[in-house]
């Protein structure tokens, strides 16, 4: 898409109206609930160390919908995993409203790539999961259970088992599973990455729609950029090998968002931004391609042509 | 319907194609079976003396062999008496298919030779009893045993090694064992079936436990779930499909030793049936015996797969062997 536009006229994704500055102002008032210190991660010992994560700071406050982009193999898989305590981290802390994360818990949401809805439960006691291992009463967690389905417009398939659903379908449920516990920050893991293009646009707008309705703080990994900048207030861009901060963009696109703001100039110059700093200033097809195509010998006739 | 079609990797047949082949899968063999029974032609290699004729070491209703019987007529002839008559035949340890039928039907009408010993069903009982207890035992000890290897890397790694070992040793090996401890009756045969399913058991459920999709346990922990309940309301759900599969499997393997531990102690059940029969040469009998113990190990396996296909209405795997 970026090849149409002229790059010369884009404004510095730094710029912020006012209003965007005023909601970030508000924003940073806010009382932080995850606060990320110092953190390290290193896989295996001695020789074979490799280091996954370096040195990792940031907060995120009450309510922000945070995205973590970075190239395959930044650690941005790790790093959600030792914030929902899945996994130890070497150094450093994690710190939930002030109280060190160490393993997993209610007060964390999870949304994994991958369908994780117990195939043995329908969707309403999959939604009833959570509550009840936490001590709910079978009603009241129906009841809660129901609510939520209804959120997601997905009160109809209550009973069904969650292999009747389809994909855009079973995430729906994960999201409103991992909401029913009311976590003070819910944790997303590429939660649209195995789902097709039109589902990933309706479940970005859902997962907006559901996020200012309730009181929520998202942290949203993807290797998306224009579901990154779509969906964040901030974006956290790490690097690779070994995984760093590079960047804490604040994104300039206004709020309410919506599928026409992917061509405004504030997108195009934040996504010429992350582009920069993770393919280092070229675009994706660009990347990984350039070369390849002289490599493969001509299988046709040369009057065949097809373009 | 295209020839090619039953030939494509993976795919299912048709329901129509599924019941053609079902059927042909028992068609076939009993098929093989009537065509070396009752095509004189095919195989036979015995005769079986229907006149004796001037040979005085025969008898109507022996058999012999060809070459013996191609003897005793030349010799006959050599001597112009009248040579003996008999038709081609097969061994007596090859029934024809109808007098096998016969025999499964007389075998439960007919009343036992003695007054004191039991009829057929009561034999068969007592087998299934046997088998059922066996299966009972070693269930309530090696399907949670298994379930905890599964679980817990630290609980496999001390029970696995040993189990490994001590499931090469053979089963029957232990009867003697078994009778000397236990007594001749009943308790040596249980025994026997138990250390055949045990830990075999323990092992596969173990295997099992293992395969369930750890982003199940992942998702269960971020929602705040806790030790004993990630087990129980998880681990035990997640695998209960396949655990109910195995234990199908293992029932099959429990009746494959049922006739080892018959032998042990007093012979007793479908084994003392089967022994009696064969030491007075009523095959027909024999394999009568044998058919029954395959068709009630058929018959639970398909009334188990059935229920199977109702108690876990979610599992896709079940669906497409159905």
């Amino acid at each position: 898409m970026n090849k149409f536009v002229a790059p010369v006229s884009l404004p510095s994704y730094l710029d912020q109206e006012p209003a965007v500055r005023a909601r970030f102002d508000k924003l940073k008032q806010r009382e932080v609930i995850l606060s990320v210190e110092h953190l390290n991660k290193i896989f295996g010992t001695g020789e074979k160390a490799t280091v996954a994560l370096d040195d990792i700071s940031f907060k995120t406050h009450r309510r922000e919908f945070l995205c973590v982009v970075g190239p395959s193999g930044c650690g941005k898989s790790t790093l959600v995993r030792i914030l929902a305590g899945l996994e130890e981290h070497t150094s450093g802390d994690v710190l939930l409203l002030g109280k060190p994360v160490s393993e997993p818990g209610s007060d964390r949401g999870m949304v994994f790539q991958g369908y994780t809805l117990f195939p043995w439960l329908t969707v309403k006691k999959n939604v009833m999961f959570g509550l009840e291992v936490n001590g709910s009463g079978k009603f009241e967690a129906e009841q809660q259970a129901l609510q939520w389905l209804a959120l997601v417009g997905l009160e109809k398939f209550a009973d069904a088992y969650p292999h009747q659903l389809s994909g855009g379908m079973k995430q729906r449920v994960a999201i409103v599973r991992a909401l029913a516990n009311q976590p003070r920050i819910l944790l997303m893991d590429e939660p649209f990455g195995a789902l097709d293009a039109q589902t990933r646009c309706r479940m970005q707008a859902h997962l907006l729609e559901i996020w200012r309705k309730i009181d929520i703080t998202i942290v949203f990994i993807t290797h998306d950029l224009e579901e990154a900048i779509f969906l964040a207030d901030r974006i956290l861009v790490l690097s690779a090998h070994p995984g760093q901060v590079q960047e804490l963009i604040e994104v300039p696109v206004p709020r309410p968002r919506s599928a026409s703001q992917f061509i405004s100039p504030e997108f195009l110059a934040t996504k010429a931004r992350l582009e920069e700093l993770i393919h280092g200033g070229k675009s994706e097809e660009d990347d990984e391609d350039a070369g390849t195509y002289q490599m493969v010998a001509r299988l046709t006739d040369v009057t065949d042509e097809v373009e | 319907m295209k020839r090619t079609r039953w030939f494509q990797v993976l795919r299912p047949i048709s329901p129509r194609a599924k019941l053609v082949f079902g059927t042909l899968s028992f068609v076939l063999p009993i098929l093989l079976w009537s065509i070396v029974s009752y095509v004189p032609s095919v195989w036979h290699p015995q005769i079986l003396v229907t006149d004796p004729g001037s040979i005085d070491y025969l008898q109507v209703g022996m058999r012999m062999n060809k070459d013996a019987f191609a003897d005793a007529v030349a010799e006959a002839e050599s001597d112009h008496k009248d040579p003996p008559k008999g038709v081609r035949s097969n061994p007596i340890y090859l029934p024809a298919p109808h007098e096998v039928a016969m025999a499964l039907y007389t075998a439960f009408v007919t009343p036992p030779a003695t007054q004191d010993s039991p009829w057929l069903y009561e034999s068969l009982w007592h087998s299934i009893q046997i088998i059922f207890w066996g299966f009972v035992i070693s269930s309530v000890i090696g399907v949670p045993l298994g379930i905890l290897c599964g679980t817990y890397a630290a609980f496999a790694r001390v029970n696995e090694p040993f189990i490994e070992f001590f499931r090469y040793l053979p089963a029957p090996a232990f009867g003697a064992l078994a009778v000397a401890i236990l007594g001749i009756y009943d308790g040596p045969k249980i025994t026997i079936i138990v250390i055949g399913t045990f830990f075999q058991q323990v092992l596969i459920i173990a295997n099992t436990t293992r395969k369930l999709d750890v982003a199940l346990v992942e998702a269960a922990l971020t929602l705040g779930t806790k030790k004993l309940k990630l087990l129980t309301r998880v681990v035990i759900p997640g695998i209960l499909p396949d655990l109910y599969r195995d234990q199908r499997i293992l029932l099959g393997w429990a009746w494959t030793y049922l006739i080892v531990a018959e032998l042990i102690g007093t012979t007793s059940g479908i084994t003392w049936f089967i022994t009696q029969q064969a030491r007075y040469q009523h095959f027909a009998n024999v394999y009568a015996a044998i058919m029954i113990i395959g068709i009630i190990g058929l018959g639970t396996d398909m009334l188990l797969a059935r229920a199977g296909r109702r108690l876990f209405p979610w599992d896709r795997s079940l669906a497409k062997t159905a």
